[in-house]
């Protein structure tokens, strides 16, 4: 008869009380013989695991001291149990609604995904459009299909799907509730155009006189209106108004008004008063695909981005191979007009770099190649990529990069020491013309220094988290990991969860990825959602903290100490309550109670006094006689 | 060899706290990968190293355990974000008052291990159990305090990671 009918037997034959399986660890297999327990009638939470196998068996080579420990885990493990309380799962309620936060491509993916099987999705964006960094990119590494041919489609999608409401220019401010019914209060930035009226016609824009460099979308090598559109094909087709360079707010005497006076609809659009909103949202769960932010290269002086025109980093280069923008697809140098002749595209910067970031980027080396083989191709230079390692694991990447080698691309494996634009000798500045930046770099390879004359350099700049990273997740109620990324449940088999239940991370905003990969997260998140929805309700492990008002002095001492915001005053009786589906179950409170008023459930004081004496029973001598 | 020299003879208990997240899980791997360490520490699972009572600790001495460890998730990777710190804060007081009852701050070990750390656990394990047999049984709380062995030297917080 296996092992855990035995104990079904036991437990009717024997009208048991309470069971203990002294085995492996809890980790293992406590849910199995819990529910040997809930199927025989007795509360689950009656039972417990000893762990002598992990902890005794496998790990001591003494049989006799094995033994006597394996006893005394017994014995605390049994004292324990005796104590233990029958228990219920906590039941929450799931409300339906999901709110997904950022709008790139994991984000777009995600709500979509929830949105189809028909539910409702608040889409937040910080931006004045969906889209987020792929819509910046040209192509896609391997296929090299353009960005905006896969990705605008998505946004459009999106933006016109019945059931996913879209918030953009937009940030959530504060998160309040628990799994299932949490409330959130959403910024609506002032966008300066009634998005009710607006029909997107465009003329504001084109008849704005004022004309700035656009450093987000254009990454700085492009203009933009002081009324703009982020890009051309921007979700929603609603016009931004940017009151830093707008004459009615900086020109004095009312500014130029332009937008307004052209402005075709009827009332106008353009509001210039228009006022910060603020909207409360219900929704259940919640999805965070908040991306990444570019590593800023001016942080390596020594590559001279900023000091030496004619360095770029990889999203300048983006912008450049885009037909639609700055330069219509021309790679040229910062003159807007010179094709370079030899170019050098340098790897891990700011990644794999202990002064720097410690992580690999993930996606540098294929956009590298890629960018390699479209400089090729439109200009004919001579390429040359600077690499520590090439890392090209994924589906067909490793060809790309073959198809790049076959290109003829130079590869020079070595980190790059320094790039200037001060020649080593009068010979070498007549050899190379004005204007040529030299690489410095060892080739570990050939086992040599080496000096190699270029017109261009592009910067692989790598990618970090968030900049506000750690202050999304406070909001959240989710950690960062040491370097920034947040912290999913668990790094392989939970990627997507995170501690906080009903708060998914999807995409980037838990480390580096690739489209692919943030795409599938952002599917993997919403199916996580809707399994939640299907549910309708979760049982949440009762594993909680809980007051005993008639002992609570009010003395607060509990208050500051939980990171969940579970705890909470009531001034009127003068007593701290907890909320059970905020409580995660740590126990700090418990233990910091001085009037012993906060009870927690599972792991109580009576409990782990019980266990304490049970496992020091062997040892114990204070009831012996003393001997003076 | 004196007659205080019991390192040979003496196999001290010691009862490790541990957190549910990581240090259990790390002495769950030390497990399955058939590190080997003494027999010496016992453990007991809780939530997290902040549901760590110092009453805990000082039931544990009383009762027989020569030495407690404590073991939680390393600064910043804390499961319930950040209370392993208050368990630090905790432990720093206790060694304090573990002090004026005439113990060795050594018998009281605050130590991190993450989930990946089975060999690492194992090893702070042997350690501790090195140093507690060097400072032989407790015997608390029958043992009277001798006049002026209060220890002095209490670790400052940059030796425990803080």
């Amino acid at each position: 008869m296996a092992g855990q009918e035995l104990i079904e037997q036991d437990i009717h034959e024997q009208q048991l009380t309470r069971v203990v399986v002294a085995a492996c660890s809890p980790h293992l297999h406590e849910k199995t013989f819990r529910g040997v327990c809930e199927r025989s009638g007795m509360n689950p939470y009656l039972s417990e695991m000893a762990s002598i196998r992990e902890h005794v068996a496998w790990v001591h080579t003494d049989k006799v001291a094995a033994t006597a420990k394996a006893k005394a885990i017994v014995s605390g493990t049994v004292e324990r149990v005796l104590k233990n309380d029958p228990l219920e799962a906590i039941r929450v309620p799931i409300d339906a609604q999901t709110l997904v936060v950022g709008g790139g491509i994991a984000g777009i993916q995600a709500a979509l995904e929830v949105a189809e099987a028909g539910y409702d999705v608040y889409l937040i964006e910080r931006e004045a459009s969906l889209g987020g960094h792929m819509a910046q990119f040209d192509k896609t590494f391997p296929t090299l299909d353009c960005a905006a041919c896969i990705l605008t489609p998505k946004m459009a999608s999106a933006g016109a799907h019945p059931k996913v409401h879209l918030f953009t220019w937009s940030e959530v401010e504060k998160v309040e509730g628990f799994v299932g019914n949490y409330t959130v209060t959403v910024k609506k930035k002032p966008r300066y155009v009634d998005e009710d009226i607006c029909t997107g016609c465009g003329i504001c824009v084109e008849k704005c006189p004022v004309l700035v460099v656009d450093d987000k979308f254009e990454a700085g090598i492009g203009y933009r209106k002081a009324i703009y559109w982020p890009f051309a094909q921007a979700v929603p087709n609603l016009p931004v108004l940017d009151t830093e360079t707008c004459t009615y707010y900086i020109g004095g005497k009312g500014g130029c008004r332009a937008c307004e006076k052209f402005c075709p609809t009827v009332p106008n659009s353009i509001k210039f008063d228009q006022k910060e909103e603020r909207v409360t949202l219900k929704v259940g769960n919640i999805i965070l695909a908040t991306g990444w932010d570019l590593f800023n290269a001016r942080r390596i002086p020594q590559y001279g981005y900023g000091r030496l025109a004619n360095v770029f980093t990889n999203l300048e280069l983006e912008r450049m191979c885009n037909a639609a923008g700055p330069t219509g697809g021309k790679v040229v140098l910062r003159d807007g007009q010179t094709a370079p002749k030899r170019v050098g595209i340098v790897h891990c910067v700011g990644s794999r770099d202990r002064n720097y970031n410690r992580h690999c980027s993930a996606i540098c080396c294929m956009q590298s190649l890629k960018t390699a083989h479209l400089v090729k191709e439109r200009t004919g230079a001579e390429v040359y990529n600077f690499y520590i390692d090439i890392r090209t694991p994924g589906k067909e990447y490793d060809e790309f990069y073959q198809r790049v080698l076959d290109d003829g691309v130079h590869f020079v494996r070595g980190k790059v020491a320094e790039i200037s634009d001060i020649p080593f000798d009068p010979a070498e500045a007549s050899r190379n013309g004005a204007g040529t930046l030299y690489i410095q770099v060892e080739d570990t390879l050939a086992g040599m220094q080496r000096r190699i004359p270029v017109d261009m350099v592009v910067l692989a700049a790598g990618l970090e988290p968030r900049r506000d990273s750690s202050e999304v997740g406070k909001t959240f109620g989710i950690a960062c990991s040491s370097n920034g990324w947040f912290i999913e449940k668990h790094a392989k088999m939970d990627p997507i969860a995170t501690m906080t239940e009903g708060v998914f991370v999807a995409g980037c905003a838990g480390g580096p990825k690739d489209i692919p990969a943030s795409v599938s997260q952002g599917s993997a998140a919403a199916a996580r959602v809707l399994n939640y929805i299907r549910q309708g309700e979760l049982a949440l492990e009762p594993v909680r903290a809980s007051v005993l008002e008639e002992r609570c002095s009010g003395c607060r001492i509990c208050n500051g100490l939980c990171p969940f915001n579970a705890i909470s005053f009531i001034e009127e009786r003068k007593v701290t309550e907890i909320n059970a589906a905020l409580c995660q179950g740590c126990g700090t409170c418990v233990a910091a109670c001085p009037a012993g008023a906060i009870q927690g459930t599972g792991f109580s004081n009576e409990q782990l006094f019980a266990q304490i004496e049970g496992l020091l029973r062997d040892v114990n001598r204070s009831h012996e006689p003393e001997v003076v | 060899m004196s007659a205080l020299d019991n390192t040979n003879t003496f196999e001290p208990v010691i009862i490790g706290f541990t957190c549910n997240w990581c240090s259990y899980r790390a002495a769950d791997l030390a497990g399955t990968s058939r590190i080997k360490y003494p027999p010496n520490v016992r453990l007991i699972r809780v939530m997290c190293s902040g549901r760590i009572d110092p009453t805990f600790v000082l039931k544990a001495l009383s009762d027989g355990a020569d030495g407690v460890m404590i073991a939680g998730c390393h600064p910043g990777e804390c499961h319930y974000l950040e209370q392993n710190y208050k368990a630090l804060r905790r432990h720093r007081l206790l060694q304090k008052t573990l002090a004026q009852f005439g113990i060795e701050p050594a018998r009281v070990r605050l130590t991190w291990a993450s989930a990946a750390e089975g060999a690492l656990f194992a090893q702070e394990i042997a350690t501790m159990v090195d140093e507690v047999k060097q400072l032989g049984p407790l015997n608390w709380p029958a043992r009277p305090v001798p006049v002026g062995s209060v220890p002095a030297e209490i670790p400052v917080l940059s030796e425990v990671g803080a």
